[in-house]
């Protein structure tokens, strides 16, 4: 997920002199009790730098997920389409807006982030480093990728974080509709010629395996699952929401009349549940290490917008520096 | 027997777009109407044509901020198109399917993004001027028109005022954003004259009641320019000849490549609904 | 660095009779943008009809450490609601 660890080791590690343990236990009280923890509120450093990571991660996700659908705005092939899409990549820049801001709260600054991001140094969503070749593309990601989020996103909405549970809320309601148009542009294109159902099937088959690694490493290989998941910062296990991911999806792929690349997806009467076949985690670990198929065309994206937009930046506030001057 | 002549594709492509889809035994098509439809195509072209290059910026402008509101922008005007162009037609056929020389839009908003100073020019002479256009057009005798301008006239009293706020900011901000904004300023000022061209067919409509004379609104607009230049620091570039032509498909090569960027799917594939 | 635009919160009246609550963040270099970028965050989907926008910077706010000097002693003021006090049914209009 968009909120997912990353690497492969743990690397919350205790800092500088030990902390209070009344202060910890307190504080641990507060969030077992399903209270919220706001801004100046005391609490461990670790638990400081955890959402710092979590949530400047999440925010990344969002602006860099600004990039793939940004692609296909002009060539949208009608005038509803076109606005739809426009609409939804403009909510994904105000999601990260709002995570940006909640992330402040914590100490940090929009810029400093930034900085990180275009740095190489933070992390986002691994989905974001694959290519939309096609309008079929547009649907793919709105259906399983944006899928993919809500299943992560709602629980967030009693995170115990007061700012970053706060944004949560005001993301899902935004993203209710980010699922349904991607899956209204798969049905019209399942239903509509050959060349558009094949270009669906394509981009179910490029779309697959990459959403299932949104949702992170197998539990196995997540070590802080568990501290997080005692601070209200995690819901579900990694493989729990794949799992539950799997088995909503499939009936709607079935709707669709298309196939998912999965030979060993099948039905498992006993679990209840869909057995599904081995995800590829060199791919996974290989894209988070910065080596997916367009990671450099993105970055790039991001640092020419930053860079280009820095004389607008400093021009305006040249502007106000002059206006202040005159009115003291 | 003499031959009869021969029908070629393109005039069977352009009969489709007709209101009546060039039915064999439709009516010979309203000469009245058939300027009505080229007026809404105007406008219509207006708005999509610069909808289409604000949407280019998506994801790439200076702050995620200014992101969302040259968004805004974009679906305002991309709202705007699809009712004008439905005045007119069927929109999407009528977006999609039309080559150059039947596009009606300006030459200004054609014009590629540029930096943000000539992205911010270009915004802020053509939505300066479709504000005065729209509330003028209120009065309009025809409903419809008169209820699309209605509507936008208060998204684009933002536009010119967010526009402005950045022409002001970019022209007495630093040296290097001036001289930025006076080169955005001089690259789209030789289109601000064919705002304010009244041709044969638009003064039929003006007498008619159904579309706006914009030389009736000229000097408020050549004052609001003013204006705004004084309090941005910025001389006003030299008059120079009129560019003309938009409105009758005579085009730079700018729009051209945006069409063939913006109609390609549906073009590539004919049969297809999305 | 020169080109680091400050915080602003934002405050929004949904609809005439309502306060204007806080919805969030936004930056920008001044006050007018500031308003600019507030509307074109937080109002997109019809959510007021008046904003507000504060400098960051500007908000002065109580000491999490202090909450209990600061709001438990309110607690036991129960004689300052109205169902501390106990008047006959009978007895209308109070």
């Amino acid at each position: 997920m968009y909120t997912t660890e990353m690497g492969k080791q743990p690397n919350v590690k205790p800092i500088g002199p030990a902390e209070d343990p009344a202060l910890l236990e307190a504080f641990e009280a507060r969030v077992a009790a399903d209270e919220f923890i706001e801004p100046k509120d005391w609490m461990p450093e670790a638990y400081r730098r955890t959402l710092v990571r979590q949530i400047s991660q999440h925010a990344h996700s969002e602006i860099v997920g600004m990039l793939p659908e940004g692609n296909w705005i002009t060539r949208a092939p009608s005038l509803r389409r076109k606005a739809i899409l426009l609409a939804k990549v403009q909510d994904e820049a105000g999601h990260g807006l709002y995570l940006y801001c909640a992330a402040e709260t914590l100490g940090t600054s929009r810029d400093e982030m930034t900085r990180a991001l275009l740095s190489g140094k933070a992390k986002y969503s691994t989905i974001f480093n694959y290519p939309t070749l096609t309008w079929a593309d547009m649907g793919a990601i709105g259906w399983l990728v944006d899928g993919a989020a809500i299943m992560n996103q709602v629980p967030l909405q009693r995170t115990s974080y007061g700012p970053y549970a706060r944004a949560m809320v005001r993301v899902c309601k935004e993203e209710s509709f980010h699922q349904r148009q991607g899956y209204e542009i798969m049905i019209a294109l399942a239903n509509g010629t050959a060349a558009q159902k094949r270009m669906a099937q394509d981009a179910l088959n490029r779309w697959w395996w990459p959403s299932l690694m949104m949702f992170g490493p197998p539990d196995a290989d997540s070590p802080n699952t568990a501290q997080s998941m005692r601070w209200r910062i995690k819901r579900d296990t990694n493989d729990d929401l794949r799992q539950k991911f799997v088995d909503i999806t499939v009936p709607q792929a079935e709707f669709l009349g298309l196939t998912i690349p999965d030979p060993d997806l099948k039905w498992n009467e006993e679990r209840g549940a869909h057995d599904y076949g081995a995800i590829d985690w060199e791919e996974f670990y290989a894209v988070v290490r910065g080596e997916g198929p367009v990671a450099k065309e993105r970055m790039k994206a991001r640092r020419d917008a930053w860079d280009e937009g820095a004389w607008v930046r400093e021009a305006a506030m040249a502007h106000e520096a002059k206006r202040k001057a005159k009115a003291a | 027997m003499p031959s009869l002549p021969v029908i070629e594709k393109d005039q069977v492509r352009h009969a489709g777009t007709a209101p009546d889809g060039g039915a064999f035994d439709a009516p010979a098509v309203d000469a009245h109407a058939a300027a009505r439809a080229d007026y809404c195509l105007r406008l219509g072209d207006d708005a999509l044509v610069l909808g289409q290059r604000l949407s280019e910026w998506c994801g790439h402008a200076p702050a995620l901020e200014v992101d969302l509101s040259l968004a805004n922008l974009a679906l305002d005007l991309i709202g705007q198109a699809t009712h004008f162009l439905g005045q007119a037609g069927d929109a999407d056929q009528l977006a999609f399917h039309r080559d150059v020389l039947d596009y009606r839009n300006c030459w200004l908003v054609e014009q590629p993004n540029g930096d943000f100073a000539r992205t911010i020019a270009r915004q802020w002479l053509f939505s300066t001027w479709q504000h005065l256009l729209y509330r003028a057009l209120e009065s309009s005798s025809d409903a419809a028109i008169a209820g699309i301008a209605a509507k936008g006239a208060k998204e684009v009293s933002y536009h010119r005022e967010l526009a402005a706020d950045w022409v002001v900011r970019l022209g007495d901000g630093t040296e290097e954003s001036a001289r930025r904004m006076a080169e955005g300023l001089d690259w789209c000022w030789r289109f601000i004259p064919e705002l304010f061209e009244v041709d044969e067919l638009l003064q039929g409509l003006i007498e008619r009641g159904i579309a706006a004379d914009p030389r009736q609104f000229e000097a408020d607009y050549r004052a609001e320019i003013s204006r705004v230049l004084v309090e941005a620091q910025i001389a006003a570039p030299a008059d120079t000849r009129p560019i003309l032509g938009g409105r009758r498909g005579h085009h730079g090569e700018h729009l051209g490549h945006l069409l063939a960027v913006m109609q390609h799917i549906p073009r590539l594939y004919p049969d297809a609904t999305w | 660095m020169s080109d680091e635009w400050p915080l602003w919160e934002v405050f929004v009246r949904a609809k005439g009779g309502l306060n204007h609550r806080h919805v969030g963040s936004v930056h920008a270099p001044d006050s007018e943008l500031a308003l600019r970028h507030a509307r074109d965050t937080y109002t997109r989907r019809e959510e007021g009809v008046s904003l507000w926008v504060v400098p960051s910077a500007s908000i002065v706010a109580s000491d999490p450490a202090d909450s209990g000097p600061m709001f438990e002693p309110a607690q036991d003021k129960v004689y300052r609601h109205p169902t501390f006090y106990d008047i006959p049914d009978v007895v209308t209009h109070i």
